[in-house]
């Protein structure tokens, strides 16, 4: 329960950031979230990971659906010189859940230093 | 444990992130790149976006509307002149901002700025040639014309008022990717825009090659070398023309004879050079000659293909007039196209109007120089070019009588002697207002009006074509022109006195024309404007093989219908081929031929002359034919250690159909033996053999396969581009479609009361790569379709071709 709401509140949490500051707030939302609510270790890098994972891949999906993949075509054939929009989509995933599984780890290992005071 | 776990997490995080939004380790910030919130996915457009809206502006002054069609081309009903170039203005940065300033920094050299020290030289080369003076000279002749600048401010206030609106999640695709932002636009940046073309029309020059080859040939070998016209040559005016005399003889330098002509100096200077074949094709036939009885103007412009294309469609409609065709991103009004009442296109007039001089200065201070006996102050212009990455790089460039002093021993380009100063006199620094020229020819009604026009044109030099409902048919070559003795400025000249200065302007009225002839058309193609009774010497880089067989097309062609003009444009026949491809079979010794050979032999044998994209042969005899020209030039051209100036392809074609007899290069002077034309084709024929073998093996002899036509990013990235696109034509034919070069905007229109015209690019609307309009035109353009133009009534605002709509309206605050 707790993993599900951690996720979501952070893919939540960084949508809205992300409407209005740079990227990396998504770091900034998957922190306090799991600074907040407890969570172990390798729990709260996983919601980290895949809050921000899904965010970006479905989001991505989406806008690359409506685009009928026309730019994903071009940027992965430039980015990863390979003409592939799906993985262009899994690497916009990683990118984002990478930075913010850290940030969440982190953020737990905050909590559990705090409450131990 | 705990706090450190955290810190180091924190730190893993905070270094990632550092990593992803930087180039410090990866080639890309990633993470700000891919960020659907933020990045590239941001540029993505719907499929079936909207472009409807509706804007408020402080500067318009009236209400206007916009309708785009579903090809994406604007048609802009505006009250007035400013409000429409306004619009104009805002809708050129709404689709092609990002080309719109970098083809401006590339004009202003840069281009450092966005991409780091690479483009150092690149930059500095444009600074030394002047670029940016010619662009501040050209601006202050249109702060001198109200109207013009009031078109000009209006245009800059509609770029700038775009700028205004985006966001660093709303920049271009390219910003992005390369990691900068758009400026403010400026009457400067388009006045640079304006001497990019020119430079690139009306910058090709040869000097130091000539040079160096008038300093290892005598007077007789470089005049076979290096003639002035073709033996194909069928001029723009008809030979036989009668010219009038020069108002005051030139005189010609005492001393060009044993100094000029024969300048043992040698510089070998292989600087940036625009393609040679920047070229086009136009032509208008009378109605005498159509079906509809009704005059039919053609314009196939031949430059750089890139994406964003260098055009963008436009149809412009005011109280005043109603113009449509092709604008430049980045220049107000449309520059190719017709309006109500006459159409109008250009080809590039080829003339050498840039030269150098050799300064002499006092010292090493440069501070004075040496002219007509006496020392003169030196005034100093100081380039500072910003790099990325890197501290300001400062450019100190002498300014002499003569103009900018580019080559000196701080920047030599290349060149591998001496300690010279070099100064450049380019036709382009002088202040002109080239804008006007465009300007008056949307409103212009009559010939008149068309001449009046295109008066203003100085530089970059070209052959006007115009044609009028009213049934006129027009081309003036139009420029402003040095009046030049016999081979003046083809050679590096003395900077020391004025005797080798250009002397005076060719009067307007004595530049090449054509009006209403009885042939029933008007045609040019970059040839040599006139036969050699012109009073003036023209210079010696003039194609002479597409403007030949579009004459001898158009002398047979009756009842003209749009079709057959279109046919013609995108005709892949070959008349250099025609030509020169039988002076190669003949000498190709066909009992010697094994199987393999023959093979490739007969293909070249069977060859129609025409260059379609599934034939051999074009590729074969291309391949021969530049074999033979290393052969026949290498040995020697090499032997001198020079950069020479390389004879032309008709030249040597000329020279091989004279059986000239003294003409010595057919000898390899690296061998006891002696050799003749037949021993090099038969050497030519059987070298190429194993690339024969090689392409065919690779399944690239074909001859789309072997050409690879590419339209290219401006950025050059290939996955921005369209590459590999399968048509035909090439250097000599009319659809001269080669590498990465070609017809950039073919167009045909019929001037019946109601307009017919038609025309296609090869790219799209939007500059945006992730819009569905990006290349949407590529493929008509590859099969040589054409798009109907759709010059659109207000009244027409329901027609299912109106997409979209952009109500402009004035806003009051």
């Amino acid at each position: 329960m707790k993993f599900i709401s951690s996720l979501l509140l952070i893919a939540i949490l960084s949508y809205v950031l992300g409407l209005f500051l740079p990227w990396w707030t998504i770091a900034i939302a998957a922190f306090v979230v799991c600074w907040l609510i407890p969570q172990k270790g390798f729990a709260s890098f996983l919601s980290g990971f895949l809050a921000v994972f899904l965010l970006w891949g479905i989001m991505s999906y989406m806008i690359s659906a409506a685009n009928h993949d026309i730019l994903a075509h071009r940027i992965s054939e430039l980015l990863l010189k390979k003409d592939n929009p799906t993985m262009l989509i899994l690497v916009t995933g990683l990118i984002g859940g990478v930075v913010a599984g850290f940030a969440a780890l982190s953020g737990s290992f905050a909590h559990k230093k705090l409450r131990r005071r | 444990m705990r706090f450190f776990l955290m810190t180091l997490f924190a730190a893993v995080t905070v270094a990632l992130i550092v990593i992803l939004n930087s180039t410090m380790v990866l080639p890309a910030p990633l993470g700000k790149l891919m960020s659907p919130q933020h990045g590239v996915w941001q540029n993505a457009e719907p499929y079936d976006l909207d472009y409807n809206a509706t804007l408020s502006f402080p500067q318009l002054k009236e209400k206007a509307i916009v309708y785009l069609d579903d090809r994406l081309v604007p048609h802009i009903f505006a009250q007035n002149d400013e409000d429409a170039l306004f619009i104009q203005g805002y809708l050129h940065a709404r689709f092609r901002l990002w080309q719109m300033e970098f083809q401006a920094r590339a004009a202003g050299g840069r281009l450092s700025e966005i991409v780091g020290p690479d483009l150092i030289n690149f930059d500095r080369n444009q600074r030394r040639l002047g670029m940016v003076f010619a662009a501040e000279n050209s601006v202050k002749e249109v702060e001198k014309d109200p109207e013009l600048l009031a078109a000009y401010n209006a245009y800059t206030a509609g770029v700038n008022s775009y700028i205004e609106t985006l966001t660093d999640r709303t920049l271009p695709l390219e910003y992005k990717l390369m990691g900068y932002q758009p400026e403010k636009w400026s009457n400067l940046k388009s006045a640079l825009f304006l001497k990019f073309m020119a430079l690139d029309l009306a910058g090709f020059e040869e000097d130091f090659e000539m040079t160096n080859a008038r300093s290892v040939f005598s007077k007789e070998v470089f005049q076979k070398l290096y003639p002035i016209a073709s033996d194909s040559l069928d001029p723009i005016v008809p030979k036989g023309t009668q010219f009038a005399p020069e108002p005051e003889p030139l005189v010609i330098p005492e001393s060009a004879e044993e100094t000029y002509y024969d300048n043992r100096t040698t510089n070998n200077i292989t600087g940036i050079k625009p393609d040679k074949s920047n070229g086009s094709n136009n032509w208008a036939v009378g109605g005498s000659k159509t079906q509809s009885g009704y005059p039919i103007l053609c314009n196939d412009p031949h430059l750089g293909l890139n994406m964003p294309s260098l055009w963008y469609e436009i149809q412009i409609s005011t109280p005043d007039y109603n113009s449509y065709g092709v604008s430049f991103p980045g220049a107000p009004c449309v520059i190719i196209g017709f309006n109500d009442s006459i159409a109008f296109g250009f080809t590039n007039a080829m003339r050498d109007v840039r030269d150098y001089y050799e300064v002499k200065f006092k010292d090493e201070s440069r501070q004075e120089y040496w002219f007509d006996s006496a020392w003169h102050k030196t005034e100093f212009r100081i380039e500072k070019i910003v790099v990325k990455g890197q501290p300001d790089f400062l450019d100190t460039v002498a300014y002499t009588n003569i103009g900018p002093v580019m080559y000196d021993k701080s920047y030599t380009g290349n060149r591998n002697t001496g300690n010279k100063d070099y100064a450049v006199r380019w036709k382009a620094h002088d202040p002109s207002n080239e804008g006007k020229t465009f300007y008056l020819l949307n409103r212009a009604k009559n010939y008149d009006d068309y001449l009046k026009a295109i008066k203003n044109l100085q530089v970059p030099g070209q052959n006007c074509i115009f044609s009028s409902k009213t049934g006129d048919i027009a081309i003036w070559d139009q420029g402003n022109f040095p009046a030049k003795w016999y081979r003046q400025g083809d050679f590096i000249m003395e900077g020391d006195n004025s005797d080798y200065f250009w002397q005076y302007n060719i009067p307007q009225e004595q530049n090449p024309h054509q009006v209403n002839p009885d042939r029933g058309f008007v045609s040019s193609a970059n040839q040599l404007p006139t036969d050699t009774t012109y009073p003036y010497y023209l210079g010696g880089n003039y194609p002479p093989y597409r403007g030949f067989e579009i004459n001898r097309r158009l002398y047979t062609m009756d009842n003209i219908t749009p079709e057959d003009m279109m046919k013609l444009q995108t005709d892949n026949y070959n008349l250099f081929g025609e030509i020169a491809a039988p002076e190669i079979i003949s000498r190709i010794p066909e009992d010697q031929l094994n199987d393999t050979d023959r093979k490739y032999f007969e293909a070249l044998k069977n060859w129609d002359y025409v260059n379609a994209p599934d034939a051999i042969a074009p590729t074969i005899f291309k391949l021969v034919w530049d074999e033979l020209y290393k052969i026949i030039f290498d040995d020697e051209f090499k032997a001198t250690g020079l950069t020479l100036a390389k004879p032309h392809n008709s030249t040597l074609v000329d020279i091989i159909k004279r059986n000239d007899t003294t003409f010595t290069f057919y000898d390899n002077i690296n061998t006891p033996e002696v050799e003749t034309l037949e021993d090099n084709v038969a050497a030519a024929f059987k070298k190429c053999i194993p690339t024969f073998i090689q392409l065919e093996k690779e399944g690239r002899l074909e001859w789309t396969k072997y050409k690879d036509t590419r339209v290219q990013h401006l950025a050059r990235i290939d996955a921005l581009s369209s590459l590999h696109l399968y048509n035909g034509g090439g250097e000599f034919s009319i659809n001269a479609t080669k590498e990465q070069h070609g017809p950039s905007w073919r167009m045909v229109v019929q001037l019946t009361p109601e307009t017919d015209a038609y025309g296609v690019y090869p790219g799209g609307q939007s500059g945006n790569p992730g819009s569905r309009y990006y290349d949407t035109f590529i493929d008509h353009w590859t099969k040589g379709e054409y798009y109907k133009l759709w010059v659109m009534n207000k009244a027409d605002a329901g027609n299912d071709k109106v997409k979209h709509t952009m109500q402009f309206n004035p806003s009051t605050n």
